[in-house]
């Protein structure tokens, strides 16, 4: 009788105890999980949000004027985004055709080369497109400046439609136009009817991808553009700090918002119709044989090498190089070689555009980036976590913790200065902005790094004896340890480039490099100029350092973006 | 009708193809049989211009094919995995031969039903090509190189991955197709059970050669070579050294792994050479000793995995024999066999 009832009291203990401890797994861990991430979305993302909604839909915002510009504006988005995209695939499409289709001395490296424009910030490469041109010209006309605008944005971009065509082409299966051409079809009609229309999804996403990225863009068309051209992102920044108007650049802001997710709604169902397409890869590159192959990979070869390398060259040498007499200098002016410009950003100068010396602004970008990578992980790993095990809340969760992706930066910075307006004053809000940027980037690449780690891995490692941190330690470290790696290589690098929200939100006495270079620019004079490229030089040197680090860490590569 | 003359081709700088020639008549299947990496795809590719050889010539109606392009040949392909286009419905698939040729809709309706009565798909115009089983789109697939009427049909080992019994029937149904229209037809396979069951002729291509060229029973009978019997699924080869000729032409002694044997051969060999021989159980041939090692039950017999048997002389059997009883010997027991021996090389 006696044992029966402890056996009872047993029984009773152990299921009460394998309710609370599944209940705990699958709820509460969550929760906990969830919390902290959530909780800084919610205050420094949706509050923001919600705030530039209530201040759009302000009756204040909604008069003929307002609807003019958003109008024109909007109207000059499109225009600059249709031109650039058609351009870049002027240039891509001949590119992909290149890579996928023929093998050639230096491939792999010419390919990484037309890689580098992407990853670099905004600011480098327009102080590169700078670099270019002969000395600081105050142009008569509109139309070079554009004309500089829409080549950058080529410079950018034609890499992707290099990887997502040119992935899509190598997938393409051969005997499919071999099948063509035996049932009567010239390369015309195989082009045409097989060839084409097999590539159209990724032709559209690769489209898409590249039109959201240029209608979007900022730092190119405000600093080669100069104050004449204006997108709905420039449109916010100056109504924000220019010609201060707030419910108009939160109206542009909205506007600006539904256009980019209907655009990354179309671009995520385009990309789901490439990637469903799994068929391997194709070994169907082969070296040039023909007269009019040799002609075609050796033109595009140079084309391309001179289109990449030479504004990232230009660069550095333009920052070693003094073409003209610096702002105030009399007298004999030694033209050629120079140091001076790195040597004066170690100097405070009275009058310069600090009150600290310009290399002031790279100890604080460091500082900021590094702020920006502790906080991304911290928050990025407990989210990861949830979302490599996906539940019913996770799949609901997943698009929201996207969502800052979709708005832009400046679009963020704008929601900062109307939240908390008075708080500004604090330079933390640089790196928060910058996290939020950072973090959907952080959680993708840390959470295919915890879902490839086998539950069996961490069982058996606890049926061998370990505790619950020495299986964290002994299973999931090593394999976690390149990609938190490349994740916080990652948010190092967003945080050291970004220039949209910073350049609402910087405090004058905390430049980071992009600003400092952003100053330089504006200013008349060599020795300015001749700053900016300096200080370009030493941004993009320390990207690509980054990048370097990021392709060696990199696990697989997967080819999408 | 087709000339294949004296084809060379090397791939990654080794020869591939050495001097190929044959012929197709009006109406005739033939068969390249031979083993993967064996060039026989690559001979295809390039009677359908796909590909082009280092010498030699392609020859249609005694007209050079070198200077036309793939679109021009009228050669139908069907492809290894079917190769059907992704993007367009069953129907566009057949009809995009007849389209290239600008034919009217009206005939192109027309003759897309009737290709697709013929190869049993009726009413799956509209289909999806992902929607089709294996053997339908093969059926599609011919279909498809069937339609423009080819005046030469090339089959690229069109039943790799399909199941047995299906690829029976499919190649039955070929085969009344072939007959039907005449279409000179090539066939190429590793699989030489396809072979006897499509081919009116079946070559042999083996590093680069064509060691073998005749009729299913023709090339069956005598196989002539040690890699014809091997593609053929023929085991028993044994080595062997000539002992003497025979007076009788034709004839001689061989002294071998499995004993002392007299053997038909239509080669030139002398006292001495070194020969392989084809053993095949046959009820008239003579009689040799076997020892037992193993036995497998193979449906309606027993496979009989035979070692080195007590024979006369010095004679020992190094690899052994396999034979088929239809009762099961016990292992270790010597048994009798009767066997036709054929000298191959």
């Amino acid at each position: 009788m006696n044992s029966e009832r402890k056996n009872f009291f047993q029984n009773v203990y152990t299921s009460i105890r394998v309710y609370l401890s599944t209940l705990f797994h699958s709820s509460i861990s969550r929760i906990l999980l969830w919390f902290a991430p959530i909780l800084f979305l919610l205050v420094f993302f949706f509050q923001p949000l919600a705030r530039i909604i209530t201040l759009a839909f302000d009756s204040s915002a909604f008069t003929q004027k307002n609807f003019d510009i958003i109008l024109s504006v909007a109207g000059f988005t499109f225009y600059q985004a249709i031109l650039s995209t058609v351009l870049t695939f002027v240039l891509g499409l001949p590119s992909a055709v290149l890579f996928s289709r023929f093998n050639f001395r230096g491939k792999s490296l010419l390919r990484a080369l037309t890689a580098v424009p992407f990853m670099l910030p905004t600011v480098v490469v327009a102080a590169a497109f700078n670099s270019l041109i002969p000395s600081q010209t105050s142009y008569t006309s509109d139309t070079f400046p554009f004309i500089l605008i829409l080549t950058a944005h080529v410079f950018y971009n034609t890499t992707i439609v290099i990887r997502i065509v040119g992935n899509a082409l190598s997938r393409l299966d051969p005997k499919l136009e071999a099948a063509a051409r035996s049932l009567g079809a010239d390369s015309f009609h195989v082009w045409k009817n097989i060839t084409l229309p097999l590539l159209r999804p990724s032709l559209l996403a690769a489209a898409l991808l590249v039109f959201m990225f240029d209608f979007t863009s900022f730092g190119v068309i405000l600093l080669l553009g100069g104050s004449n051209f204006s997108t709905l992102e420039v449109e916010i920044y100056l109504r924000v700090l220019k010609l201060p108007n707030l419910p108009l650049a939160a109206l542009l802001s909205i506007v600006q918002l539904i256009f980019t997710l209907i655009f990354s709604i179309l671009y995520t169902r385009t990309i789901n119709q490439v990637t469903t397409q799994t068929a391997p890869r194709f070994s169907a590159s082969r070296p040039p044989k023909t007269i009019r192959e040799r002609i075609f990979v050796f033109t595009f070869y140079l084309l391309l090498v001179t289109f990449f390398a030479l504004p990232l060259i230009s660069l550095p040498i333009r920052s070693l190089t003094r073409l003209e007499a610096d702002r105030g200098q009399r007298g004999e002016v030694q033209y050629g070689f120079t140091t001076d410009y790195y040597k004066e950003l170690f100097i405070n100068r009275r009058g310069s555009l600090f009150y600290v010396p310009p290399i002031q602004a790279a100890a604080n970008s460091l500082g900021y980036a590094s702020f920006t990578v502790f906080l991304s992980l911290a928050l990025g790993y407990p989210a990861a976590y949830a979302l490599a095990k996906p539940t019913r809340l996770e799949k609901f969760l997943d698009p929201l913790i996207m969502l800052p992706l979709g708005s832009s930066a400046v679009m963020l910075g704008l929601g900062f200065i109307i939240s908390f307006g008075r708080s500004l004053a604090s330079p933390w809000f640089v790196p928060i902005a910058h996290t939020l940027v950072a973090l959907p980037f952080v959680i993708r690449t840390l959470q295919p790094a915890l879902a490839s780690i086998p539950e069996r891995l961490r069982q058996a490692a606890s049926t061998l004896g370990a505790s619950p941190f020495r299986v964290w330690q002994t299973v999931d470290f090593p394999i976690l340890s390149r990609a938190t790696l490349s994740a916080a290589t990652f948010a190092f690098t967003v945080s050291l480039g970004e220039f949209g929200a910073t350049l609402l939100l910087t405090r004058p006495e905390y430049p980071t490099i992009p600003i400092a270079i952003q100053r330089f620019l504006s200013q008349p004079g060599g020795l300015n100029f001749g700053q900016a490229m300096a200080m370009a030089t030493l941004l993009m040197l320390l990207t690509t350092l980054a990048i370097l680090a990021i392709e060696k860490l990199r696990l697989s590569d997967s080819g999408e973006f | 009708m087709l000339e294949v003359r004296d084809i060379f081709k090397t791939y990654e700088n080794k020869p591939l193809l050495r001097g190929i020639s044959f012929s197709v008549a009006q109406g005739e299947t033939i068969c390249l049989l031979g083993a993967s990496g064996s060039g026989k795809s690559t001979l295809l590719r390039m009677i359908a211009g796909l590909e082009f050889p280092e010498s030699g010539h392609i020859l249609f109606n005694q007209i050079d094919l070198a200077q036309t392009p793939p679109h021009l040949r009228d050669f139908g392909l069907v492809f290894q995995d079917y190769g059907l286009f992704p993007h367009l419905n069953i129907f566009d698939n057949v009809a995009f031969g007849l389209k290239m040729r600008n034919i009217p809709a009206a005939q192109i309706n027309s003759r897309v039903t009737e290709m697709l009565d013929l190869v049993n798909l009726q009413g799956f115009e509209n289909r999806k090509v992902t929607d089709l089983s294996g053997g339908e789109q093969q059926r599609v697939a011919l279909a498809r190189a069937l339609a423009p009427s080819p005046r030469l049909l090339m089959f690229d080992e069109p039943f790799g991955a399909l199941d047995k019994s299906l690829k029976e029937d499919l190649l039955n149904q070929i085969r009344a197709i072939l007959h039907k229209t005449k279409i000179p037809a090539i066939y190429v396979t590793h699989d030489q059970d396809e072979a006897f069951t499509i081919a009116d002729r079946i070559l042999f291509l083996h590093d680069g050669e064509i060691i073998r060229d005749g009729t299913p029973d023709e090339v069956w009978n005598h196989p002539n070579s040690v890699h014809a019997a091997r593609m053929l699924g023929m085991g028993n080869v044994v080595e062997g050294k000539v002992l003497e000729m025979k007076e009788e032409r034709g004839k001689i002694k061989v002294f071998s792994e499995i004993g002392t044997l007299d053997v038909e051969c239509g080669h030139n060999h002398s006292t001495g050479d070194n020969v392989s021989l084809l053993i095949r159980q046959s009820g008239e041939g003579e009689e040799i000793k076997l020892t037992v090692e193993d036995v497998l039950f193979d449906r309606d017999q027993f496979q009989v995995k035979t070692g080195s048997a007590a024979l006369s002389g010095e004679a020992v059997s190094k690899g052994g024999l396999v034979i088929h009883m239809k009762d099961a010997p016990k292992i270790g027991e010597i048994i009798r066999v009767r066997v036709k021996v054929e000298c191959l090389a």
